[in-house]
């Protein structure tokens, strides 16, 4: 009986789980987040301002934090990372303005402060890999991650230009349906592939770092906290021991 | 010099002029409460706690919040990026509105195992429904404050069920949003309710509710009525003090809840996306729906219930009232379940049947109303729907058949 009403309750969930059809279903890449490494967060910022900034804009982090918190000097970060005239207490703004970005490219590029909290870091690891060649795109280039998106390839110096794999699989509802397996380089840039892999890493982990910029410092109180409240358990159950004990 | 109370001094000179110690008396150094509360019963002093937690953070987060719709979403950021430990009191804030529902649900759980709803607490039971009603819209407008994807959509999804509503529906929409889509106005008056009018109306309910809790006298996890048996003093025999000993084991309680709560706020503050929802790190964009809408966890199973019901008649007004019917027929339960008996305990299996479906149902369709609807969910919300309102319906018939076990004349230590 037991075994008859698991089995049900199992059978239940699988059919609730299944998710609604049309979900995007490219498998996302594990990112390898670690923002201990301030190596890794420099590169990802200088990929950023280098790259990215001429749209996207961080108007939530200001420079100085950043330069604190990755283990730059005020002065490091004038010189290498800040290319507008803004002071290095300001926040990281672009000169682009909002109605140009979309006349230019149908939607303003957002801004990414909080990218890697709203999408997560495996989507923007995974996204930022999988650009490639479309003709019938405005820019040439499609997504995996993000199909029809209206983002130009910005790194496509460094990666060189690939073409999608497909597999002939049919989809859920049946029809004859092309599912992008992989991709094949038909010209290089100016890194080999584990080298791109890498700095897409290290730009990612700058984007987790910038989502939250006190994250590692909140874990760190936080074990002091947690320590605390662990023994003052320990001291109030005492204490409600020694009261009670008159009372049976 | 002397008074009633018989203090001299400085506390003495006040007894005389305010009741000081009266009221530490009456409330909790001779408001004897009964000796067998088990863990269910630290959920309401915690309730309070965080409660008060709302308070403190909520004063200090409206130091540095901005509430237009071009600044909201930014001074939130401020605040947790320059403002000094302003992150720690948003986490707070955000993390304790969740720990706020669970709470309260966890405490009207045990109302329900205990009997606690019944005469002569009903009014005691109503005041917290009023509570939760209230904590509910509280919960909402505050929700629309940080300005994200699922604050606005959110927001827009429930005023606009205000619209489904015959005749008066979509003019009493306008009249709540001030305007005909989420707007500033909308989160300007949302502001204003959210840190005046509905904390006021929170601490007045909380008041009364601790009052008529003090009026009536505890009920325990035996049922029993401790005030029957009293010693030759008039105090009860399974009763103690409130103070010292449920002070001291509800600050047990408190530590051990901070425990939990430290772990959330200090490593998982979105707790998965469950307390604070990813695409609400995306500001408020007027002209993009988020492809699924989904309220945070709290509202969920409330809403389950909404999608579940069809429209029918050319309207979709039912779903709105299912959903309000499922709210407001915990306002009859002190007169629905008709048991002499109070205790689960001394229930039969038949009571004890109806509440597992009726959790169980509960529990599902919270999980369902996260997520988007496929027809089997659909079908899923609907039966656990008919399984909710069914506990209420059965409540009241089944003392005919319920077989219940005799009740102790002193309470126990289970």
């Amino acid at each position: 009986m037991k075994k008859k009403i698991l089995a049900l309750v199992l059978l239940i969930l699988t059919s609730l789980s299944s998710t609604a059809e049309g979900e995007e279903g490219y498998v996302l890449q594990k990112a390898p987040i670690d923002l201990y490494n301030k190596a890794s967060l420099q590169k990802g910022a200088k990929l950023f301002v280098n790259y990215c900034m001429g749209c996207h804009s961080l108007e939530h982090q200001r420079y100085n934090r950043m330069a604190r918190d990755i283990g730059l000097t005020d002065a490091q970060v004038k010189e290498n990372l800040i290319f507008t005239d803004a002071k290095v207490g300001e926040l990281m703004r672009n000169s682009m303005p909002k109605s140009d970005a979309k006349r230019w490219f149908g939607v303003a590029p957002p801004d990414l402060s909080l990218i890697a909290r709203a999408r997560g870091v495996d989507y923007l690891y995974t996204y930022l890999q999988t650009f490639y060649l479309d003709p019938t795109r405005p820019f040439g280039v499609n997504n995996a991650v993000f199909p029809n998106v209206g983002m130009p390839h910005a790194i496509w110096e460094l990666q060189g230009w690939q073409k999608p794999v497909y597999e002939s699989g049919s989809s859920k509802s049946g029809g004859d349906n092309k599912v992008i397996s992989g991709f094949e380089l038909v010209e290089p840039g100016q890194m080999s592939t584990p080298e791109f892999k890498e700095a897409i890493a290290d730009l990612v982990n700058f984007l987790a770092y910038v989502g939250e910029p006190i994250q590692l410092e909140r874990q760190r109180i936080g074990v002091w906290v947690v320590l605390f409240l662990f023994l003052a358990s320990v001291v109030f159950y005492l204490l409600k021991k020694e009261y009670w004990k008159d009372i049976h | 010099m002397s008074n009633t109370q018989g203090t001299t001094g400085l506390i003495g000179w006040i007894d005389e002029r305010f009741p000081l110690t009266k009221s530490i008396r009456e409330h909790l150094t001779e408001y004897y409460a009964p000796k067998n509360f088990n863990f269910w019963y630290f959920f309401g002093s915690l309730a309070l706690l965080v409660l008060v937690n709302q308070i403190l953070t909520g004063i200090w987060l409206t130091m540095n919040y901005k509430p237009s719709a071009s600044e909201a979403f930014a001074s939130v950021e401020y605040i947790m990026r320059d403002v000094n430990w302003g992150w720690l009191i948003r986490y707070m804030h955000s993390t304790g509105a969740s720990a706020f529902f669970i709470m309260v649900y966890l405490h009207m759980y045990r109302a329900l195992i205990y009997g606690s709803h019944k005469k002569p607490r009903e009014l005691l039971w109503i005041f917290g429904v009023v509570i939760f009603l209230c904590l509910m819209a509280e919960a909402f407008m505050g929700y629309l404050l940080p300005w994200g994807q699922m604050s606005y959509w959110g927001a827009q999804v429930i005023i606009n069920l205000f619209s489904a509503l015959p005749v008066i529906g979509q003019d009493l929409s306008v009249w709540i949003r001030g305007d005909y889509v989420i707007s500033d106005a909308t989160l300007n008056r949302f502001f204003s309710l959210h840190v005046i009018a509905l904390p006021l109306v929170l601490i007045g309910l909380v008041f009364v509710h601790i009052l008529a809790l003090h009026e009536v006298g505890s009920n325990n996890p035996d049922g029993l009525e401790i005030k029957k048996l009293r010693d030759n003093k008039g105090i009860p025999l399974d009763g103690i003090p409130f103070h010292p000993y449920y002070t001291v084991k509800d600050l047990f309680g408190v530590v051990v809840f901070l425990l939990f709560f430290a772990v959330v706020v200090f490593f998982t503050p979105e707790m998965g996306g469950y307390f604070l929802e990813h695409p609400n790190f995306d500001p408020a964009d007027s002209l993009k729906t988020p492809l699924h809408i989904a309220p945070v966890w709290y509202f969920t199973p409330f809403y389950a219930m909404l999608r579940a019901v069809p429209s029918f008649a050319g309207t979709q007004v039912w779903g709105v009232l299912v959903m309000a019917a499922a709210i407001f027929i915990l306002f009859f339960l002190p007169w629905l379940d008709r048991s002499s008996v109070r205790s689960i305990r001394y229930r039969g299996w038949s009571f004890k049947l109806i509440l597992t479906a009726f959790l169980v149902s509960f529990l599902i369709l919270g999980y369902l109303g996260a997520l988007p609807t496929t027809p089997a969910r659909t079908t899923m919300a609907q039966f656990c729907t008919i399984i909710y309102f069914a506990f209420f319906f059965l409540l009241p018939v089944l003392p005919v058949f319920e077989k219940t076990k005799s009740v102790p004349e002193r309470v126990t230590w289970k």
